[in-house]
């Protein structure tokens, strides 16, 4: 391999970051405002928060398509909590306390069936989580019998709405679920488990490594944080319409996580990748919206950038 | 490989096919008559073409997750099409999805890209396409020319003879007459997938496919043209779902860039459903066929459940009911393939 492909490999997605970012300082009007800041960080938000569930679902060499579905269970079920039309609660500090705890962990819970379908079947994981992706939505829609629950409960939204230091709640809440993340991933035997699982699963087995345990705690983490971004979602709507909560976010997550430059065959994986991976398609994004290319086209500039990423990782392997 | 396993995943989508039939036939009023059938054949009929096209390509162990958006994609094409006549609709539709195929084609066998990855992005960029073509909004057809009989039409209605309706018909008369009122894109599924089974068992290409899907590095070594053959595959998928897009123009009247979202996990799941291995090597194009049938019908006895009266589903059940067979499946299979390892 060429030193500009190691280069490539290891800056591509940063320098990607720099020409968009130096691009747009010079051509977009209005680019260097507070508000873009803020609005480009909380449209990438939710993505990033479900990519780094995804990222490390992708390290073990799997795949996760329920995390939209997933998003839409517990975004449906939390207002039925904090309005208190499921069961009676005693004051809104602890429905709004319940309505977050709930929720992510049934979504938690429902990770854990991919995982146990995915360990205890052997079902490929790619059809695994179909199950979920196809009932879980519709059980999102039944338990609302598919009807928008509209709300207005500061207390919760201030998960999504409120600002610390000027810079959105949802914002510092994805920060610190990636430094997280990355920290575990890069220094403890979990992260090490987890990349060996995806690298060779049978040498990862065969060495020690719990991998049955590894995969429900990779597909259980997946859930809870696919979970919690459904909550953000609602936050910022004030209002739950499990129809449309998370439609298409396995794929914006997957784009992430590859262009961030995540192997999909599994065994590396980097969070902070994931990370800015969304930041570069979102900003390609604005930059196309805010110099007047429709919509439509800028999807097909991520599929670019997608098969770019991909194939540029494919360079490196003999 | 004569084990009793090898053939049962198949048989067993079959009798529960026939089972949920019989079952309706003896519950609902209307649900075997005319109308039920045509309405459920001609919307089934789109969804068969793709896990037509599909079922080839999981036998060769990959996957299309862009079915779905080509076939919103053709169905623009075919709807701007459509004002020169039925030819030109249907040509461009499908030309439109051999496009796609073709470009995932390059994008798997050249530039060695998972099948995953690279049908997933050909699925942003056709529905990107799609969207451009429509200018966002869902194109009409026209109605001058013969294309919207592809949709709405009934082939073999004009041989269908007056007295097949008389009073007092047999069973073999009324047998008859009903077969003849099946819609045209039934007809064209049905031919579709005679010739994909015919493909699959007696054709160089078709036994190409299943050994690649057992085994891409011994297929290889064998000196199989393995390339050329996981091309065909995805070129072949995509045609069949520029077809659906086509038929799907032609039947609601209007080319849809953001209809065929979730086509793509319809089809997987027909195709599992039916008996074919995930893993590749091994597949049933009956079997997909029955599977298809088997989730449109899904949602055919709910409605009909719903007008007896004793219950009230929302169609969202459908979903969880359609995961729900998903899973027994997959669990299933998964003990089978297990069973079929020791032997």
């Amino acid at each position: 391999m060429t030193s500009r492909q190691v280069f490539l490999q290891r800056y591509g997605v940063l320098s990607a970051l720099a020409v968009l970012l130096i691009f747009n300082f010079a051509v977009t009007p209005n680019f260097a405002t507070w508000q873009t800041l803020n609005v480009n960080l909380t449209q990438v938000c939710t993505i990033v928060i479900v990519g780094v569930g995804m990222t490390l679902v992708i390290a073990t060499g799997g795949i996760d398509l329920s995390v939209g579905s997933l998003m839409a269970i517990a975004g449906a079920l939390s207002p039925m909590i904090f309005t208190g039309s499921l069961f009676p609660i005693p004051n809104i500090y602890v429905g709004v306390a319940l309505g977050v705890i709930i929720p992510v962990l049934v979504a938690g819970v429902f990770g854990l069936f991919n995982a146990w379908l995915i360990s205890n079947f052997s079902v490929q994981p790619i059809v695994a989580t179909l199950v979920l992706f196809i009932a879980g939505r519709g059980l999102a829609q039944v338990s609302t019998n598919g009807d928008l629950q509209v709300f207005v409960v500061p207390q919760f939204q201030a998960l999504a709405l409120g600002r610390i230091l000027g810079v959105p709640a949802q914002v510092w809440l994805m920060l610190v679920i990636v430094g997280i993340t990355a920290f575990v991933l890069r220094r403890t035997v979990l992260g090490k488990q987890i990349l060996a699982v995806g690298g060779n699963e049978a040498a990862a087995r065969l060495a020690g490594v719990p991998t049955a345990r590894v995969k429900y705690i990779v597909y259980g983490f997946c859930g809870l944080v696919s979970g919690f971004a459904g909550l953000i979602v609602i936050a910022m709507n004030s209002a739950a319409d499990a129809n449309l909560i998370g439609v298409g976010m396995e794929l914006d997550a997957i784009a992430a996580v590859v262009v961030g430059g995540t192997l999909l065959s599994g065994g590396r994986a980097t969070i902070v990748g994931t990370l800015l991976g969304a930041l570069v398609i979102q900003l390609v994004r604005y930059t196309l919206l805010a110099n007047g290319v429709p919509d439509a086209a800028a999807l097909i500039v991520k599929a670019v950038l997608i098969v770019l990423a991909v194939w540029l990782q494919r360079q490196e392997q003999p | 490989m004569n084990s009793p396993w090898s053939i049962k995943p198949s048989y067993a989508v079959l009798g529960v096919l026939l089972l949920l039939v019989v079952f309706g036939a003896l519950r609902y009023d209307g649900f075997i008559g005319t109308y039920n059938v045509q309405s459920v054949l001609r919307y089934v009929s789109m969804f068969a073409f793709v896990s037509l096209g599909m079922c080839f390509v999981i036998m060769t162990g990959g996957i299309d997750l862009s079915v779905g958006s080509v076939a919103a994609m053709s169905s623009v094409v075919a709807a701007l099409l459509s004002p020169y006549g039925l030819v030109p609709g249907l040509a461009g539709g499908l030309a439109a999805g051999l496009l796609v195929g073709g470009l995932n084609a390059f994008l798997i066998t050249r530039m060695n890209i998972l099948p995953f990855i690279a049908t997933l992005a050909t699925m942003l960029a056709a529905s990107g396409t799609g969207l451009l073509l429509a200018g966002n909004q869902s194109v009409s057809v026209s109605y001058d020319t013969a294309f919207t009989s592809l949709g709405q039409g009934d082939l073999l209605s004009f041989m269908r003879p007056e007295w097949v309706d008389a009073e007092g018909a047999g069973v073999a008369t009324q047998a008859l007459g009903f077969i003849l009122s099946f819609p045209t894109p039934a007809w064209m599924a049905l031919i579709a997938f005679l010739a994909g089974a015919f493909v699959l068992k007696h054709t160089p290409f078709g036994r190409h496919v299943l050994a690649i899907g057992g085994g891409t590095d011994a297929s290889r070594l064998m000196g199989l043209p393995v390339d050329r053959t996981i091309a065909g595959v995805y070129i072949l998928s995509g045609g069949c779902a520029g077809l659906a897009g086509v038929i799907l123009a032609s039947q609601f009247g209007a080319g849809q860039p953001i209809e065929g979202i979730g086509w793509e996990l319809f089809a997987i799941a027909s195709v599992v459903v039916g008996g074919t291995l995930l893993t590749g090597g091994r597949g049933s194009i009956g079997g997909t066929l029955a599977g298809a049938l088997l989730l449109g019908l899904i949602y055919t006895i709910l409605n009909f459940e719903n007008g007896l009266g004793w219950i009230s589903l929302s169609a969202y059940w459908q979903s969880v009911v359609r995961g729900t067979f998903l899973l027994i499946v997959v669990i299933i299979q998964s003990k089978v393939t297990k069973a079929y390892k020791i032997v």
